[in-house]
């Protein structure tokens, strides 16, 4: 499941609810991702989606998530919207029988999330406003998952 | 018509409606309008959804239809 959220959550609480009443996962994953201050040069970062298409896309990276791991549950939280440093940016949990699975989805779904997704993502600091796009390194994360 | 990211700071509006037949006549309009906001939807990496559906050719438009216009997404 994903769910964009304007709010704050806490990724404790939801890795709580996600483990809730699992007699037969034997692993359970997640990565949270924090808005980072960048040394100061980060007052707020602001997350923008395109609402309905963003889910849509999401959706069928996480189906495609699903199939190739074997996985039995997922749950992606995305913030949109003004984020403050020290905030949780995005939650991703993957539920399978065994750890390999778990670990690996959450992995390439993340590598999705960060440079594929429709978020755009603004910096605004001292110094002014900038607009942040995948870097080489998020490409190549990426790119891991396609030769296999 | 809907722009995201540094395309709608650029053109310094996110939404608007705009009366074209296809998505060519559209960019028609843009060019004659805004020749800086055409020439960065022309980049290879700005992609189209026409009625939130991602399109590479040229399709017709209705009245109706939903363009948007998104540049390198970045989430996480």
């Amino acid at each position: 499941m994903i769910r964009l959220v304007q709010a704050p959550f806490d990724p404790g609480e939801a890795l709580g609810e996600f483990c809730r009443d699992r007699t037969e996962t034997g692993a359970v994953a997640s990565f949270t991702g924090l808005a980072r201050a960048e040394n100061g040069r980060t007052d707020i970062l602001e997350l923008e989606a395109y609402p309905g298409f963003t889910e849509r896309e999401i959706a069928r990276h996480e189906a495609a998530a699903r199939e190739r791991f074997g996985l039995q549950d997922t749950l992606i939280l995305h913030r949109t919207g003004p984020i403050s440093p020290g905030e949780a940016i995005v939650f991703v949990a993957a539920a399978a029988p065994h750890r390999r699975a778990a670990f690996e989805a959450c992995d390439f779904l993340m590598d999705y999330l960060k440079s594929r997704a429709p978020f755009w993502k603004k910096e605004t600091g001292p110094d002014g406003a900038r607009w942040i796009e995948p870097t080489e390194r998020d490409r190549d994360d990426l790119a891991r998952w396609e030769t296999q | 018509m809907l722009l995201f990211g540094r395309l709608a700071d650029l053109a310094g509006w996110r939404e608007r409606e705009i009366p074209a037949a296809s998505l060519a006549a559209l960019r028609g309009v843009l060019a004659a309008e805004d020749p800086a906001l055409f020439e960065a939807l022309q980049a290879p990496a700005v992609r189209t959804a026409v009625d939130q559906a991602l399109v590479t050719l040229d399709v017709a438009l209705r009245s109706d239809s939903e363009v948007a216009f998104l540049p390198p997404m970045s989430g996480g």
